[in-house]
C-alpha cells in the first residue's frame, strides 16, 4: 500500500531557497537532487535531513568507492561493515564485536566532551549488536606539548576519556599517542571499543514487521549538537568556536543504564532491532533501521522526549543529544520492554510505527512535515543519492620529499645522546601519566596492561584470550600514502602477534584532509589501496571502520592518517593462557632480534625529531616476510618459549631495547653485539620493518632458533639481559646508556602537564 | 559461605567481585538490587562493591547511602553483620555513616589506576589473618576521589582502636607522603568499624586475586574473611 502524503512546512519554518541548502552543506547539485526525488520543493526538515544524510560523515559518498578494495570476509566474520559495528567469531559459541570512530573535530573545539562524548557513541555501536563491551581503546594526535593550547587539549582529551569510560566500568585498555605540530589546529580522537557476545544474542539495526512499535528510550532530547554530522564534514576554522553548540555534552551515568538496559531487553529477546543515536540522530537512526529492515517509518515528534519546550521538527530531527537508542520491539513485547526500562530508571516513549510504504514521514500533531523515500536517503546504490568522485593529483610535495637522501647526512658524535632524546620525545616517552587516569583493570580481564604493545585479555566465557592494538603513522603515509597505508596495517598486526596471539580482524578510522582538495584525494586513494593490500596478504579481515574528512585548518591540513585497530585471539594450551609482554623479565636471559637491519632511516621519528628531517621513503615492506614473522612470534609464544617480546617501530633497535629494560618489573638492562655494518644511525633509530627483539631464558634459545627456522625468519642472538644500562657494540659504533638516565629520559615528559 | 554483592545503577565492580567470591574461591553469592529492602536469608557477608554508584551525582555515595538496600546493611552490620565495601562501596559505607570519616578528591584531582603497596597494619583481623607471614601487599586501585580525611579526634580514636587496617606504603613496606597516591591523611588505605566488623578500603582486592592477572594479594584478603567467617 503506497501512501502518498505530500508535507507541508512547519509553521515555524524559514522559506527554502538554495542559500538555505548551501548553508546546510549541501551543494547546488544536490538540491537539484532533493528537488527531483520529492517532485517539489522540500520543507526545513526535508531539507535538514537529506543535508545531514547526505553530508560526508553520513554518507560516505567520497570515500566508498575507495573502500570497496578492502576484504570484509573470512570464516570467522559473522557481521562485517555496514552495521553498528563489525562482528568476528572467537569459538565456543561466542564472538566479539568492535569498532573504531573519530570524534576529531568536536574534540578540537571543546576537549572533555568532545572526547567523552565519542567514547560514548562508540560503545554505544557495540552493545547495540547484543555485545558487552570489555574494553576500550584510543588513538591520539595533538601539536606539540610545549605549545599550552595543546596541553589544553591533550589534558581535556584524557580526562574526557577518562570520565566517560571509568564511570562505564569499561577499562581502556591500550592506545598511543602521537605528538607533530600538523594537528596543531586538528587534533584526532579516535575512539575504539570491543564487546563480547554469545552468536545467538547478535542483533542489528534494523526495522521491520509492519505496526510494529518503534520506541524511543535514554536521554531527552535537547538542541545540542544540531547539525553536528554537518559540523563534522566541513573543515575547522576561526568561525568553529561559534559551533561549540554542535558539540554534544555526555552523561555516562545514563549510558551504563542505557547499556544493562539493552542487553537485558536483547538477552530477553524482546526486540526486532535496536540503533544508536549517534550522528545526525534521530534521523539517521530511523532511516537506517528502516533502509536495512525494507520498510518505511512513520514518526511522530511530538512524541519524543525533549528537554527544551518549543523545539520545532526540525530541530528533533537534527539533535545529536547524546545517550539516545531507538528501537524496534516484537509485537505483543511492548510490556516486557517498559518493564525492562523501568527497572533501569529509563524514559521511553513510542514514537512511531513500521510501515510498508518504504517512506520516512515525520508527524507533529498529526501534520506531516517530512516525506521521503527511504531508499535515497540511505542506500548508496540508488541512482539519485550523491556519490562523488572527485578529481586527484599526486602531491608536489612528494618530489622534494622523496628526493632527500639521508646519507649525506653526517653520524651523530654521541649515540647514547640521541637515545635519550629520543626516549624523551613525547610521542615515544611513558605515557603512564595517559593510562593512570583509565581504569584499565575493571572487569579483571586486563593480563597485559597498557605500557606494552598490545593489551591483552583473557575472556572469562570461553577459556580464550584476546590481544588488540591500535596504530597510525601519519608521517609514513605523508611520505608515501600506498606503502605508509600498508606499514599501518602491519605494525598493528605485529603488536598482536609479538603478544602471542593471531590476528584475526580489524577496524580502521580514515583521517585525512579536505577531499576538495585533489592531492589530499590522492593520498586518500592511495593510503586506502595500501591497507587493503595489506589487509588482503596479512589476512586481515576489515569488519568496520569510519571515515573522517575536513580535518584541516585555514593553516594546513593534517598528514594523512589512517588508525588500525587490530585484534588477535589466543588460544590456550592445556588450559593456559601465553601472552607476551615488552620488558625483560630475568637478568641472563638471552635477547633475540628477529628480521634483519636495513640501510634506512627515511619517515623515522630519529630523522624528524632529532635531525630536523621530514622526509625520504619510509621503510620498506616485504608484506611475506611480515607474515612469516607474525606467525613465528604467535608460536613461539605459544611454546612457551618467550620471556619477552617487542615490536621495533619509531626510534628503531636502541629505542626498543631500552624500552624492554625499562618496562621490567625490575630494573634491568641489556648487553648487544651487532656485526651489521650498515651506518650506525640506521642500526641503532632506523624503523626497517617486520622485526621483533625478543627474550627468553637460556635453555630456550636451541628451540626458538629451531622455529625461526622453520617459519624462514632471520633469526639473531644478540646479547644477554643484564643488570646494568644499555650497552650496544657493532663494528662502526657503540652505544652506552645508564639505567637511571634512560628511565628518567623516559618518565618526565609528561611531567610538564602536572 | 554466602555473600551478598548489592547492585546499585552504575555499580561496575559487581561481578568482578562475584567472580573471585563464585568462580575463583567456589562461594554462593547472590546479587541484591539496591531497590530491595531485605538481604537474602543466610547471608553471611554483604560486599558493597566498586564503581560509580548513581554516577557519582552530588557527591561519590551520596545517594546510595538513601537506596532501600543500604537501610537493610546498616541493620545487618548492627547486629554484627560482616559488611565489606571497596572503592564506591567505601565511600558509600562513609555516606552511610557506617565508617567514619569521608573520601575526597585525590590530591592530584586526576583519577589514578595503577598497583599501590599496602602495609597491613594488623594481621588478626577478620580480614586479614591468613596472609602467611605478608606485611606488605600489592594491590591496584582506580578512583578520582580516594582521598580519606577526617578530624584529627576520629583520628586518634581509629590509632587507638587499631582500626586502620591498611596504609600506603612503599614496596619495604615504608609509609612514606612519596608511596601516597591520593593524599590520604596518613597514608590511610583502609579502615575498620569500631566491632572491627566493618570494612572499607579504596584499593581493589577483587583485582588482585588470580595468577592469570599476574597477582593474588588481594585473594589472601578474602580467604581471610572466608577463615573467619567458617571459624565463627
Amino acid at each position: 500500500m503506497k501512501t502518498e502524503s505530500i508535507s507541508q512546512a512547519h509553521p515555524s519554518d524559514p522559506q527554502v531557497t538554495l542559500a538555505v541548502a548551501t548553508g546546510m552543506g549541501l551543494s547546488p547539485e544536490e538540491f537539484g537532487r532533493v528537488q527531483t526525488i520529492l517532485g517539489r520543493m522540500p520543507t526545513y526538515t526535508e531539507l535538514g535531513i537529506f543535508s545531514v544524510m547526505w553530508s560526508e560523515h553520513c554518507s560516505y559518498k567520497t570515500s566508498k568507492p575507495h573502500l570497496k578494495g578492502f576484504p570484509t570476509t573470512g570464516k570467522r566474520v559473522l557481521q562485517g561493515p555496514g552495521e553498528n559495528a563489525g562482528v568476528l567469531d572467537i569459538g565456543g559459541g561466542y564472538a566479539v564485536c568492535f569498532k573504531i570512530e573519530s570524534h576529531n573535530h568536536p574534540s578540537a573545539i571543546e576537549p572533555y566532551q568532545g572526547a567523552a562524548t565519542g567514547v560514548g557513541g562508540i560503545l554505544r555501536d557495540v552493545f547495540t549488536m547484543g555485545a558487552r563491551p570489555i574494553a576500550c581503546m584510543n588513538s591520539l594526535r595533538f601539536g606539540e606539548i610545549t605549545d599550552p593550547h595543546v596541553r589544553h587539549l591533550f589534558a581535556g582529551v584524557v580526562a574526557g576519556i577518562a570520565g566517560y569510560g571509568n564511570c562505564m566500568g569499561i577499562p581502556t585498555v591500550a592506545g598511543e599517542v602521537v605528538f607533530d605540530d600538523v594537528y596543531r589546529e586538528n587534533c584526532l580522537v579516535n575512539a575504539f571499543a570491543l564487546g563480547v557476545l554469545k552468536h545467538e544474542d547478535l542483533v542489528k539495526g534494523t526495522a521491520s514487521g509492519v505496526g510494529n512499535s518503534v520506541i524511543y528510550i535514554g536521554a531527552t532530547t535537547g538542541r545540542d549538537g544540531i547539525h553536528g554530522a554537518t559540523f563534522a564534514s566541513i573543515e575547522l576554522s576561526e568561525q568553529s568556536e561559534e559551533k561549540r553548540s554542535a558539540v554534544q555534552v555526555g552523561d555516562p551515568f545514563m549510558e551504563k543504564l542505557l547499556l544493562e538496559a539493552t542487553l537485558e531487553l536483547i538477552q530477553k529477546r524482546l526486540l526486532v532491532g535496536i540503533q544508536d543515536m549517534g550522528a545526525a540522530g534521530l534521523t539517521s537512526s530511523s532511516t537506517e533501521m528502516a533502509f536495512r529492515g525494507g520498510a518505511g517509518l512513520d514518526l511522530h515528534v511530538d512524541q519524543v522526549p525533549k528537554r527544551e519546550t518549543g523545539m520545532v521538527p526540525y530541530e528533533v530531527m537534527l539533535s545529536e543529544s547524546q545517550e539516545r537508542m531507538l528501537l524496534v520491539a516484537k509485537k505483543g513485547k511492548e510490556k516486557a520492554v517498559a518493564g525492562v526500562l523501568e527497572k533501569w530508571g529509563l524514559h521511553a516513549a513510542v514514537i512511531g510505527k513500521v510501515t510498508d510504504t518504504g517512506r520516512h514521514r515525520i508527524f507533529e500533531n498529526g501534520l506531516c512535515v517530512s516525506d521521503i523515500p527511504v531508499a535515497p536517503l540511505a542506500d548508496d546504490k540508488h541512482p539519485l543519492f550523491p556519490m562523488v568522485k572527485r578529481p586527484m593529483k599526486k602531491p608536489a610535495y612528494l618530489r622534494k620529499t622523496a628526493a632527500f637522501s639521508f646519507k649525506k647526512l653526517s653520524q651523530p658524535k654521541d649515540y647514547g645522546a640521541v637515545l635519550l632524546k629520543l626516549l624523551a620525545a613525547p610521542t615515544i616517552a611513558e605515557k603512564s601519566w595517559v593510562y593512570r587516569q583509565y581504569d584499565h583493570m575493571v572487569r579483571t580481564n586486563t593480563m597485559v596492561l597498557p605500557g606494552s604493545d598490545a593489551a591483552v585479555l583473557r575472556i572469562k566465557e570461553n577459556g580464550k584470550a584476546i590481544a588488540m592494538s591500535v596504530d597510525g603513522n601519519g608521517r609514513y603515509c605523508y611520505l608515501d600514502p600506498f606503502l605508509g597505508g600498508q606499514l599501518v596495517v602491519a605494525e598493528a598486526a605485529r603488536n598482536v602477534a609479538v603478544s602471542g596471539a593471531e590476528p584475526i580482524g580489524c577496524t580502521d578510522c580514515l583521517n585525512f584532509g579536505s577531499p576538495q582538495d585533489p592531492e589530499i584525494m590522492w593520498q586518500f586513494a592511495e593510503a586506502v589501496r595500501g591497507m587493503a593490500k595489506a589487509c588482503r596478504e596479512l589476512k586481515i579481515p576489515v569488519i568496520s571502520g569510519n571515515v573522517s574528512l575536513y580535518n584541516e585548518s585555514p593553516k594546513r591540513a593534517i598528514d594523512p592518517t589512517p588508525i588500525v585497530g587490530v585484534v588477535g585471539l589466543i588460544e590456550p594450551v592445556k588450559g593456559e593462557i601465553r601472552a607476551a609482554s615488552q620488558g625483560f623479565k630475568k637478568a641472563g636471559d638471552f635477547i633475540f632480534l628477529a628480521g634483519k637491519n636495513l640501510d634506512e632511516l627515511g619517515g623515522s621519528e630519529y630523522l624528524q625529531r632529532v635531525r630536523g628531517h621530514k622526509a625520504g621513503k619510509p621503510p620498506k615492506l616485504d608484506l611475506k616476510a611480515e607474515l612469516a614473522l607474525h606467525r613465528f612470534l604467535a608460536a613461539a609464544v605459544r611454546a612457551g618459549l618467550v620471556a619477552s617480546a617487542h615490536d621495533l617501530s619509531d626510534g628503531g633497535l636502541a629505542v626498543a631495547l631500552a624500552e624492554s629494560c625499562l618496562s621490567g618489573m625490575e630494573r634491568l638492562g641489556a648487553s648487544v653485539e651487532l656485526k651489521d655494518t650498515i651506518r650506525p644511525d640506521a642500526l641503532f633509530f632506523g624503523e626497517t620493518q617486520s622485526r621483533a627483539l625478543l627474550s627468553a631464558a637460556p635453555a630456550h634459545g636451541a628451540a626458538l632458533e629451531k622455529l625461526a627456522k622453520k617459519f624462514k625468519v632471520p633469526f639473531t642472538r644478540i646479547g644477554s639481559v643484564t643488570r646494568g644500562g644499555l650497552s650496544i657494540k657493532s663494528p662502526k659504533a657503540s652505544l652506552e646508556a645508564a639505567f637511571d638516565a634512560m628511565h628518567d629520559a623516559y618518565t618526565k615528559t609528561f611531567e610538564i602537564m602536572q | 559461605m554466602k555473600f551478598a554483592i548489592l547492585e546499585f545503577p552504575g555499580s561496575n565492580c559487581d561481578h568482578d567481585c562475584e567472580w573471585v567470591l563464585k568462580s575463583v574461591l567456589k562461594q554462593k553469592t547472590e546479587m541484591v538490587w539496591h531497590q530491595d529492602s531485605k538481604l537474602p536469608s543466610g547471608v553471611d557477608c554483604v560486599v558493597v562493591p566498586g564503581g560509580f554508584s548513581y554516577g557519582d551525582y552530588l557527591r561519590c555515595g551520596a545517594i546510595a547511602r538513601f537506596s532501600p538496600v543500604m537501610q537493610a546493611v546498616a541493620e545487618f552490620a548492627k547486629k554484627g553483620g560482616m559488611v565489606w565495601g571497596i572503592c564506591n562501596g567505601f565511600q558509600i559505607l562513609t555516606e552511610a555513616g557506617l565508617l567514619p570519616g569521608a573520601l575526597i578528591r585525590n590530591k592530584s584531582l586526576s583519577f589514578i589506576c595503577k598497583d599501590v603497596f599496602l602495609k597491613v597494619e594488623r594481621a588478626d583481623s577478620l580480614f586479614t589473618n591468613r596472609l602467611g607471614g605478608k606485611r606488605v601487599l600489592r594491590i591496584p586501585i582506580a578512583h578520582g576521589e580516594g582521598n580519606y580525611t577526617c578530624s584529627p579526634e576520629v583520628l586518634e580514636g581509629l590509632r587507638q582502636d587499631r582500626r586502620i587496617l591498611f596504609r600506603y606504603c612503599d614496596e619495604s613496606g615504608a609509609v612514606t607522603p612519596a608511596a601516597n597516591p591520593n593524599g590520604a591523611l596518613d597514608n590511610i588505605a583502609g579502615i575498620l568499624s569500631e566491632n572491627g566488623r566493618v570494612l572499607g578500603m579504596m584499593p581493589h582486592p577483587e583485582r588482585a586475586s588470580e595468577a592469570v592477572l599476574g597477582n593474588t594479594d588481594g585473594k589472601l584478603l578474602f580467604e581471610s574473611a572466608l577463615n573467619a567467617l567458617s571459624r565463627a
